[in-house]
């Protein structure tokens, strides 16, 4: 099967017919934005300075080597956490108009809806994965609110067929994680059941 | 210079040598778990993930590069002898070995002072790095187990004291409860750390201990060694697997350290690892000279 690769700027037609459990790739552009960025264009409301329309953002605090000024070199950047962002996610999706968001793990109901409402979709980059990333960016094009520290800073990177990107939110709102917590939590009833009668070293 | 200030000086080197080194090349015990858990897993994303998981092994190594961009907050745990010559200058060897490793690695600057709530930039902070010390009587040697706690695998800790009526049986449910909640996002295959004692930091102590053990180690108690085995079939029955996203397995071990407790408490705390998981270990005689056990073929 042929990869199926989205280019920026991303159209919310490009994301028909992409479900649950499905690997694509990303070539264009990309912006991290984590805990602070998140946090200072919702509860701030204060304006992304790299516009993010039809693009993607990735969950991540990367390992910059500063070469001069204006010139960076990505070490290391992984994917983390994205339920930290899960706060903020309906209303930075409405504001700022992005299409792709890439992270760690699962994202809950706010952003499900939000994925459904504007037409975007949330995807897992496997975690712990840095280096692997890292190669596939390009270009640091750009540098914003650096003020924050390396972490939190907004690096713009240019990417080729940034992935495997496994989606976990779809266009519509279905939410591979939150539909498989169901079955883990059943299975642990069963679990615990039977782990109850070995345990009882309390006599 | 004397004596004693080059052996500070070799040592600071050395240390600062390894923390780079180990964030970049998994320990020998974590990469052959890994290597198991992929030949046996039969979900066809899972075996693709861990696919993944192997390429970036593999780029690390090759590119000399952290193989997870979060570093941590760095933590030693210390088994220091008590005629160890250099005891006095050992905490400031760890905090210039960090510092040091952070701009050779480079590290990512992980140190945010809480209320003033600002990043140090520097990867060392007021109480950082983190040192746990036990003194082990009539020795001359230290044992350093150097610890890059990341964030993604930070954030399921937890503990609670629970009461004698609710058992071994409340800690399996503690535990179990965890893993389906705040476990999925950690990046799992997890190591998951263990400790059961009295008041709450003295498990919560435990557990961070209980991650420095090899993976497939086993817990001298008998019972305990059992509830680590129930634990690890109980939670890979639970499906989680790579990632969180469905697999046959989801731990690379449960490792259990407990303590006497309070006949009227039994509290239980986890630490979680991920499958990234950056634990070195290494001893360094009266001498100066180094062993390190963790990592084989280095040479630092």
């Amino acid at each position: 099967m042929a990869k199926k690769i989205l280019t920026t700027p991303i159209q919310k037609s490009d994301l028909e017919g992409i479900k649950p459990g499905d690997v694509i790739y990303l070539t264009g552009h990309i912006t991290t934005c984590r805990d602070m960025g998140h946090r200072r264009v919702v509860e701030e409301g204060k304006t992304l300075p790299v516009d993010v329309k039809d693009g993607a953002i990735l969950h991540a605090g990367p390992i910059i080597r500063t070469i001069s000024d204006n010139e960076f070199e990505v070490v290391s950047v992984g994917p983390t956490t994205s339920m930290r962002m899960e706060k903020f996610e309906y209303d930075f999706v409405e504001k700022t108009g992005v299409r792709l968001i890439v992270g760690k793990g699962g994202m809950g109901p706010e952003t499900a809806r939000a994925c459904k409402d504007f037409g975007a979709l949330h995807c897992v980059f496997p975690a712990g994965n840095a280096v692997l990333a890292a190669t596939e960016v390009e270009k640091v094009e750009s540098a914003n609110w650096r003020e924050l520290g390396m972490c939190e800073t907004l690096w713009t990177f240019k990417v080729k067929e940034f992935g495997p990107l496994i989606v976990s939110i779809d266009a519509d709102g279905n939410n591979y994680f939150e539909n498989k917590k169901v079955e883990y939590n059943a299975k642990k009833e069963e679990v615990l059941e039977e782990l109850y009668k070995h345990v009882g070293f309390i006599k | 210079m004397s004596t004693k200030e080059q052996q500070v000086q070799e040592m600071t080197n050395k240390i600062a040598n390894f923390i780079s080194y180990m964030a970049k090349v998994l320990p020998d015990d974590v990469q052959e778990k890994i290597h198991e858990l992929a030949q046996d897993e039969k979900n066809p994303m899972a075996k693709s993930i861990y696919e993944t998981m192997q390429h970036n092994m593999d780029l690390a190594a090759q590119l000399n590069r952290p193989s997870c961009q979060d570093t941590g907050v760095l933590q030693f745990w210390v088994k220091v002898g008590s005629n160890y010559p250099l005891l006095g200058e050992l905490e400031d060897i760890l905090r210039e070995a960090t510092y040091k490793a952070t701009q050779e690695a480079p590290l990512r600057l992980n140190c945010v002072e809480t209320f003033d709530e600002f990043n140090t930039g520097k990867n060392i902070g007021l109480t950082a790095p983190y040192i746990h010390w036990d003194i082990i009587p009539d020795r001359d040697d230290v044992e350093i187990f150097p610890y890059m706690a990341g964030g993604g695998c930070s954030l399921p800790g937890s503990g609670k004291t629970l009461m004698p009526g609710e058992g071994y049986e409340g800690v399996a449910k503690f535990v179990l409860d965890l893993m389906t909640s705040y476990g999925l996002n950690a990046c799992p295959p997890l190591l998951v750390g263990v400790g059961i004692a009295t008041t709450i930091d003295t498990a919560a102590d435990l557990s961070k201990k209980a991650l420095m053990r090899p993976v497939s180690s086993k817990a001298p108690n008998e019972k305990a060694a059992y509830m680590e085995q129930l634990l690890e079939d109980g939670i890979n029955k639970i499906g989680i697997g790579p990632q969180g996203m469905g697999g046959d397995k989801t731990v690379l071990g449960v490792n259990i350290e407990h303590g006497t407790r309070h006949p009227s408490v039994i509290s239980c705390a986890v630490s979680v690892g991920c499958w990234n998981h950056r634990r070195g270990d290494l001893v360094f005689d009266k001498d100066g000279n180094c062993t390190v056990k963790s990592h084989k073929g280095v040479t630092l």
